[in-house]
């Protein structure tokens, strides 16, 4: 029933606590399970913004190094990418979730990504701005969605002035 | 304890502090768990050789993701429906961010009572970083 290209995210409550201490939330709806169950939320929840961690499911994800290929951080050398380094990679300008329920600790998801619009923008502090927009929605082994998630990336002509 | 809607009225506001001098060691906190492992927000050496940067500065999803916390304090994570940013400035290694919410609305749909909140996160120049809003559901 699930598209063969979806990316499987199975939802584990040790994901969710390292999730919620990395945004700096220690509500025990996020750490401890019998905590969880006398707040109104009757057990662990995701955070909000937890369904972002879908990259650590997504086998091809570009941000993450690989066995046997080039990554662009620094080792010996600043960059470990050979000649001009990707020096105005993407940055993030918005992000939207949109929830039909809650995530839980046993959620088996299906992501699909695909491709929104995309525009240009000139700005002073860094150059032409290149807009993109990504939308994946979350369904559960249902098939029922529980997300809809749109993201927008820009990718600047230069790095954003600090001035 | 959450808000229930006869406990709040439109025009209310909320503040938190989010972070007190934001660590690298944060940032390195929230690649691991989120899974991007862009060395701009790791690896000082590559973003001031390599990418032309002061420094690592913070992912936007952990602003977004402390931001969000103003309004899951407010109302619990199980009952937020909606929550969007807009990534206005960039966050350093050593920002006191805060983080504030002002109710917009407070109405009914579906037979749910609903609450829609104007998020604003500031850091300690009183730059704007983060501009949101989020809709969550209250009980009466």
């Amino acid at each position: 029933m699930t598209d063969e290209k979806a990316i499987k995210i199975p939802v584990e409550a040790t994901h969710i606590m390292m999730f919620a201490r990395s945004i700096g939330d220690y509500s025990p709806e996020f750490h401890d399970a019998e905590q969880a169950q006398q707040t109104d939320a009757g057990g662990i929840v995701a955070p909000p913004t937890f369904l972002q961690s879908l990259a650590q499911f997504n086998p091809d994800y570009f941000l993450r190094p690989k066995p046997g290929e080039a990554w662009f951080g620094s080792g010996k050398e600043p960059s470990g990418v050979v000649g001009k380094a990707t020096s105005s990679g993407g940055l993030h300008a918005e992000q939207h979730f949109e929830f039909e329920r809650p995530v839980r600790p046993g959620d088996v998801l299906y992501a699909t990504v695909k491709d929104g619009d995309s525009w240009v923008k000139e700005s002073k502090r860094a150059g032409k701005l290149t807009f993109s927009e990504r939308i994946t929605e979350y369904r559960d082994e249902n098939g029922e969605l529980v997300c809809t998630a749109r993201g927008v990336g820009v990718t600047t002509e230069r790095p954003v002035d600090q001035g | 304890m959450t808000l229930k809607a006869s406990e709040i009225s439109v025009g209310d506001t909320f503040e938190e502090v989010l972070v007190e001098d934001l660590k690298r060691t944060q940032l390195v906190m929230y690649a691991g768990a989120s899974g991007d492992y862009n060395p701009l927000h790791t690896d000082d050496l590559y973003c001031r050789e390599a990418a032309g940067y002061p420094g690592v500065f913070a992912h936007g999803m952990l602003t977004m993701g402390m931001t969000g916390r103003v309004v899951t304090n407010l109302f619990g994570p199980e009952s937020i429906k909606k929550y969007g940013v807009r990534f206005t400035n960039q966050v350093w290694p050593g920002d006191d961010l805060s983080g504030k919410a002002e109710i917009e609305a407070i109405r009914e749909e579906g037979g749910e009572m609903l609450v829609d909140v104007k998020l604003t996160t500031t850091n300690q120049n009183g730059d704007v970083v983060v501009t949101g809003a989020a809709t969550a559901r209250v009980d009466p």
